[in-house]
């Protein structure tokens, strides 16, 4: 009995319960950190990003189902809220815009079982170009239909048009403090839904269809019929995620269907790590600082997300919060002292390296790309001169130093780092009843 | 349409469809031995297009149309081996984000290296102009189009030349199904995949060296085909190449009859006999010719084999 333990139900989890209070005053008091407007804009994008990569991962993660189309969902979400938006202004709607996200979930929805019906004929490699082809079209298409999608320019609303929120004066969702709470509510919303959902017959039955299909079969279900209705669902929360963004910009364009958010969602879900529940979010927070803090500082944004995307595939897998939990194990086993130095030392010298690669990066780009004018990059506040050749020797020489020490330091860590694991394996091996 | 702009585009809809083939062949062969869809594939046919455009600046075009490709096919290789292979342990998920994650980086380094505009990749001089023989038949069709079908097919038959009747070729498809008993043998069979990787890429990259100066060669341009090269593998079923090749040449005639086409279901409906207003349900929808929705067209076809044949035009069943 002892072995099902996890599947009964638990009248109260303590530790839940902290987790999920843990996240709500995280909303709740971020702002109050975070004072000024652009970061609460990255705040708000970093809500609306989470429902999307959640959703997502809704696919990825538990049904196992590779998407290179999802940006369907959210922008047509997006699209719906933004003309349910125009049409409250215009009086010819009566509906709270504090559930428009809804509009936006609901169209999601009709369009996961439209869509979903063609891609979850097939699994795998197929289902992801089939994505992928299905993305196209209809951002294709959305530039056939001026009428309805407005074009590059897109559809404007003005989300203070629905008046007061239950006649509260002046809370109108003007001021973006009031948006923050908005999104903040609906993204905590949407986690504890899609976290439940985990848990339900159907989460379950779409992690056998992820793991062994045809097993899934043979006791009794349709794997396709498991990756549709999935399919569906996370079309709602996309939706859901594109009517927050609508209101939150204020402005839909044919951009949002664009593949370049299908390819960012994918990246956002899997550098938090697929699976677990909390890695999209933790992905989202990431993605959101390179597209949206980083890209202020540098155009060449997307070639350090690239890199670092390229590396986790490489070297973690299980993405960032798979690192966090092993590193959470090691600690736990009361061995992380044992870590510290070798930490510190491939810390260090990874910090070292990537400022020198990244010096030498910002100064190509600067050359090629002609961005600014003169031949002065600032780069880390400090100023170097492209024309002169003192700043490339000086540039590749700290890139040449710190490879050379890196790999020195990274040895010796993997070295620590293995036998940690084998004596952390051995010792559960030899405590069965003391794990967990 | 009379007879000779109908044959135009007919040879416009061949040539295009023999790039796609080359494209699509090179990604099938990888598919179908190494389980990857290489994401990157029109990366290498974007690289192949920049390469030739520097090489033909430097040496010319024709030491450029052989140098290209074999760089390409080295990058290709390198590719597999320091990063494909370290990948593969993880299973095909990871290897195919890996190969998007290398799509997004060679886009920034091309971008860093050539600039964000068009580059003025050109025809050769000894290329330029229409085939003087049909010409005189009345159809004016680029000679640069002619050599580009001449290049895929010569490609295209050395290319089944070696699967087919070498011991090269026989070693390639042995270890497509049986790489166990292949490496049991005594064949390097992780070294056959790093050729065969190489040699994908290499005919991606021979794509780009003649379609880089047909078409524009830009950095948008891996994003623009690869799209239709996933429908055109997805359409004749995933791994067969006759299926691709079959996909490939309908894909091709598609887009060069669609995009001059200005028929509309408007207009069959009305010669049908139906009387059609502005005012009709879905006017807007009916009246588009099928120039304005030429760019869903592969899509629509794509959906249209998914109703009709899940498993594509020449596809085995999925297991």
């Amino acid at each position: 009995m002892s072995e099902l333990g996890e599947l009964r139900f638990k009248p109260l989890n303590f530790g839940r319960w902290v987790t999920w209070g843990f996240t709500a005053i995280v909303f709740v008091a971020a702002p109050q950190f975070f004072g000024s407007g652009f970061a609460r804009a990255l705040l708000a994008q970093m809500g609306i990003m989470s429902i999307f990569a959640l959703s997502y991962n809704m696919l990825l993660g538990q049904t196992g189902l590779l998407s290179f189309g999802h940006a369907v969902y959210s922008g047509l979400g997006a699209y719906f809220a933004i003309h349910a938006l125009a049409l409250i202004g215009k009086g010819a709607l009566v509906f709270p815009v504090s559930l428009l996200p809804l509009v936006g979930g609901t169209a999601g929805l009709m369009f996961g079982v439209l869509f979903g019906y063609l891609t979850t004929k097939r699994a795998g490699t197929t289902f992801a170009m089939i994505s992928l082809g299905l993305g196209e079209m209809v951002f294709a298409a959305s530039l056939m239909f001026p009428g309805f999608f407005g074009g590059e320019a897109g559809i404007s609303g003005n989300r203070t048009a629905g008046g007061p929120f239950l006649g509260i004066a002046g809370l109108t969702f003007g001021p973006d403090i009031q948006v923050y709470y908005l999104i903040a509510a609906w993204t905590f919303a949407c986690m504890i839904a899609m976290y439940a959902l985990t848990h339900t017959p159907l989460g379950r039955i779409a992690n056998a269809v992820r793991d062994n299909p045809e097993r899934a079969e043979f006791i009794g279900y349709s794997a396709q019929r498991v990756r549709w209705i999935m399919m569906m669902l996370s079309g709602f929360f996309a939706g859901i995620s594109g009517g927050l963004s609508a209101i939150n910009l204020e402005s839909v364009g044919s951009g949002a269907l664009h593949a370049l958010v299908s390819g960012g969602v994918l990246l956002a879900a899997f550098i938090g790590g697929v699976l677990l529940f909390f890695g999209p979010i933790l992905g989202s927070v990431v993605f959101v600082f390179f597209a949206f803090a980083l890209s202020e500082y540098t155009p060449a944004w997307h070639l350090y997300l690239g890199v670092f995307f390229v590396l986790l595939v490489m070297f973690a897998p299980g993405g960032l919060s798979s690192l966090i939990l092993l590193n959470l194990r090691v600690a736990k086993s009361g061995r992380f002292r044992r870590l510290r130095d070798p930490y510190v030392g491939v810390l260090g010298t990874g910090l070292a390296l990537a400022a020198g690669i990244a010096l030498l990066i910002e100064m190509t780009y600067h050359v090629t790309l002609g961005i600014g004018t003169g031949s002065s990059v600032r780069v880390f506040g400090f100023p170097f001169d492209t024309a002169r050749s003192e700043s490339w020797v000086f540039a590749a020489a700290v890139a040449a130093a710190s490879a050379i020490a890196f790999e020195y330091m990274r040895r010796r860590f993997m070295r620590e780092w293995d036998a940690i694991a084998v004596e952390i394996e051995d010792w559960r091996r030899d405590n069965p009843e003391e794990d967990k | 349409m009379n007879l000779e702009l109908f044959l135009v585009q007919l040879l416009n809809g061949v040539s295009y469809g023999l790039l796609l083939f080359m494209l699509a062949a090179g990604l099938t062969l990888i598919f179908s031995m190494m389980g990857v869809l290489n994401f990157a594939h029109t990366s290498f046919y974007m690289v192949g297009a920049y390469l030739a455009y520097q090489l033909s600046v430097w040496i010319g075009f024709w030491p450029a149309l052989v140098l290209a490709p074999l760089l390409v096919g080295v990058l290709g290789a390198l590719v597999e081996q320091w990063g494909l292979r370290r990948v593969h342990k993880w299973g095909h998920v990871p290897e195919l984000l890996f190969t998007f994650g290398l799509s997004y980086i060679v886009f920034e380094l091309v971008q860093v290296t050539w600039g964000r505009a068009p580059v003025p990749y050109e025809v050769p001089s000894g290329l330029d102009g229409p085939v003087g023989w049909l010409q005189a038949a009345g159809i004016t069709f680029p000679l640069y189009r002619l050599f580009m079908m001449g290049v895929a097919v010569l490609m295209l038959g050395a290319l089944w030349l070696l699967l087919r009747r070498t011991r090269i070729g026989l070693v390639i498809q042995a270890a497509l199904t049986h790489p166990e008993m292949v490496e049991a043998l005594g064949h390097n069979v992780p070294r056959v995949f790093m050729l065969v990787f190489g040699a994908g890429c290499a005919l991606a990259g021979l794509a780009g060296v003649i379609g880089g100066n047909a078409f524009v060669t830009e950095p948008g341009m891996a994003g623009a085909v690869g799209a239709i090269v996933f429908v055109v593998i997805v359409f004749g079923g995933l791994g067969s190449l006759t299926g691709a090749f079959i996909a490939s040449l309908l894909l091709g005639l598609v887009d060069a009859f669609g995009k001059t086409s200005s028929g509309s279901l408007a207009g069959l409906l009305t010669q049908a006999g139906f009387e059609l207003t502005p005012q009709t349900f879905g006017y807007q929808v009916l009246a588009m010719t099928v120039a304005q929705v030429a760019p869903v067209l592969p899509y629509l076809l794509l959906v249209l084999i998914l109703i009709l044949r899940p498993r594509g035009l020449m596809g085995t069943r999925e297991n």
